[in-house]
């Protein structure tokens, strides 16, 4: 039977060290309502999520109540929209009438975002998807809820650079049609390259294709937990470090898998996948950071500091494994600037730089993640960015994502305020040499050679 | 069966077991299980409870228990069993 030091070993968790559910993330497909009349399209998407995910959020505050472990955020997340939207949308304008409709249906239900207003272009874009992604500024502008992402590359498809150029253009418009709110448009559109089906986490969550008509997909979190049980392993060696962070992703990961079976069962909606990543917040010792500074690194930034975040990554999805039967999503150690605590004094001292964060990027998900960089840098430059990052992902055969936010009006040593869980970042600077000649080559660049494994 | 776990953390004073079992009885949930201890003057207090026969929701037991405890100056949370087994048990 259960004892008192587990009992309390699990409350001290829950509430000293920060230990909650991240988010249940609803897929919702969005196949069926395909129209070729924009307003019916409209009104079937409208009724569609409103209806599949009504009980969503009631669902997650009794479980929540239940168990006593906080749930964070209930989210949904849909179809691609330019697949959806393609029969219906002639134009980018027509686009953001859907994105009107998925912040009128999040609102009703009560999700704080709505995922999925996205397009899978690795290898090419349809009309569709250039019009869809022509008009995420505008959407994201006058939207609250709604959140974007691109995938502009695979492993097996190679970069289309066509898409990776034309990202940094709508990034950098996105922040301009966003300006009077620190460009916070920004914080809600991710480039991926291998984006994943089953992500519960914002902004990059869609339904992928191959998802069922709904689906449970639940993020842990505990970046805390992690940190206080590394207290106790201070000055040992690698291998009892080692340990200790899987132990605890396992004890974290079991929470997450009782959550998200209660949910799918409560909903009657199938269990998808449990997201492991350790994904932190602007609250103090709820950050990734501060596990990296307590293994032994004085700022994270120094050197080390790529070495200790691919240990933890790795231990931490050795320790999550066994804890659930389903694992998916981005699954590795977040690093959002703005969203941490700790990379947000690493970066106001000087300690971490973007180039140290690109390098952090090899090792864990998910990306260049919550940077914002001064307003005036140009579109060419931000798309040589993605391209270095999404190069990366397809090299390495994982996800890799860019979410930067020049920030219009502000440059280095400002601050960019985003609010809530999104937090708050220095600007940092960004190398100012120009790759304009490199991504305007256009075309695409084509699948490496591992990828040919069949 | 139908577990949940009642944990009562504060300052000790008189009486703090029988208002929480009081309550219990009044609402037919049977005690399997109780560990104590005191460290510091601080009440630390573990029930591992059977709650086949409550009659009211479970979130309902939960608040009222959450009350009882401000009323006495103590902390007092009632979860359900499965959040403790899924974290410590393979």
């Amino acid at each position: 039977m259960i004892n008192i030091f587990e009992v309390n070993e699990t409350n001290q968790m829950i509430e000293r060290e920060n230990l909650d559910v991240r988010t249940i993330t609803m897929g919702i497909s969005l196949l069926e309502c395909c129209d070729s009349d924009l307003d019916a399209l409209n009104e079937k998407i409208y009724r569609r999520v409103t209806t599949q995910a009504r009980n969503l959020v009631a669902t997650g505050e009794a479980i929540s109540r239940d168990f006593g472990i906080p749930i964070v955020n209930k989210r949904i997340s849909v179809t691609p929209v330019a697949l959806i939207g393609g029969c219906a949308c002639r134009k980018p304008e027509d686009f953001v009438t859907i994105a009107r409709t998925l912040d009128r249906a999040a609102q009703d239900v009560g999700v704080n975002f709505i995922g999925g207003y996205s397009a899978l272009v690795s290898k090419g874009m349809t009309q569709a998807d250039e019009n869809l992604i022509r008009s995420i500024p505008q959407a994201l502008a006058e939207t609250e809820k709604v959140c974007s992402s691109v995938n502009v590359g695979s492993t097996k498809t190679g970069l289309n650079m066509d898409a990776v150029r034309l990202m940094g253009e709508i990034v950098k418009e996105t922040a301009e049609a966003t300006k009077e709110r620190d460009s916070l448009g920004c914080a809600k559109l991710v480039v991926f390259c291998n984006a994943p089906d089953d992500n519960p986490f914002m902004a990059g969550a869609f339904h992928g294709v191959t998802e069922a008509d709904a689906v449970i997909n639940v993020g842990v979190s505990g970046p805390g937990v992690v940190k206080e049980a590394l207290k106790a392993a201070r000055g040992q060696n690698f291998e009892v470090l080692c340990e200790t962070i899987k132990k605890t992703a396992f004890k974290i990961t079991r929470v997450g898998q009782l959550v998200a079976q209660e949910a799918s069962k409560r909903l009657g909606v199938p269990f998808g996948i449990i997201d492991l990543s350790l994904a932190p917040t602007p609250a103090v010792g709820d950050s990734v950071a501060e596990i990296l500074e307590e293994i032994g690194l004085e700022k994270v930034g120094a050197p080390g500091t790529t070495a200790a975040l691919a240990m933890l990554n790795d231990q931490v999805k050795k320790g999550g494994v066994m804890a659930s039967s389903y694992v998916g999503g981005l699954s590795g150690a977040f690093i959002p600037v703005s969203e941490d605590q700790g990379m947000i004094d690493a970066v106001t001292v000087g300690a971490l730089t973007i180039e140290k964060l690109e390098a952090m990027t090899c090792v864990c998900s998910v990306g260049l993640d919550m940077i914002a960089i001064p307003g005036d840098t140009s579109a060419g430059t931000i798309a040589g960015i993605i391209a270095d990052e999404a190069a990366i992902g397809m090299v390495n055969q994982k996800t890799t994502a860019v979410r930067l936010i020049p920030v219009i009006g502000k440059g280095v040593g400002e601050t960019a305020e985003f609010g809530g869980l999104l937090g708050y970042a220095p600007v940092i600077p960004v190398n100012r040499y120009s790759c304009e000649g490199f991504v305007n080559r256009g075309g695409r660049i084509p699948a490496p050679i591992h990828s040919f494994k069949n | 069966m139908n577990k949940a776990i009642i944990t009562v953390v504060g300052k000790d004073t008189v009486g703090i077991i029988a208002r929480v079992c009081g309550y219990l009885a009044e609402n037919h949930v049977n005690i399997l299980d109780i560990s104590q201890t005191i460290v510091q003057e601080y009440f630390n207090m573990m029930m591992i409870v059977d709650v086949n026969r409550l009659e009211k929701p479970f979130e309902e037991m939960v608040d009222d228990l959450e009350k009882i405890g401000e009323g006495i100056g103590v902390r007092i949370h009632c979860q359900k069993e499965e959040i403790f087994t899924a974290m410590h048990r393979i």
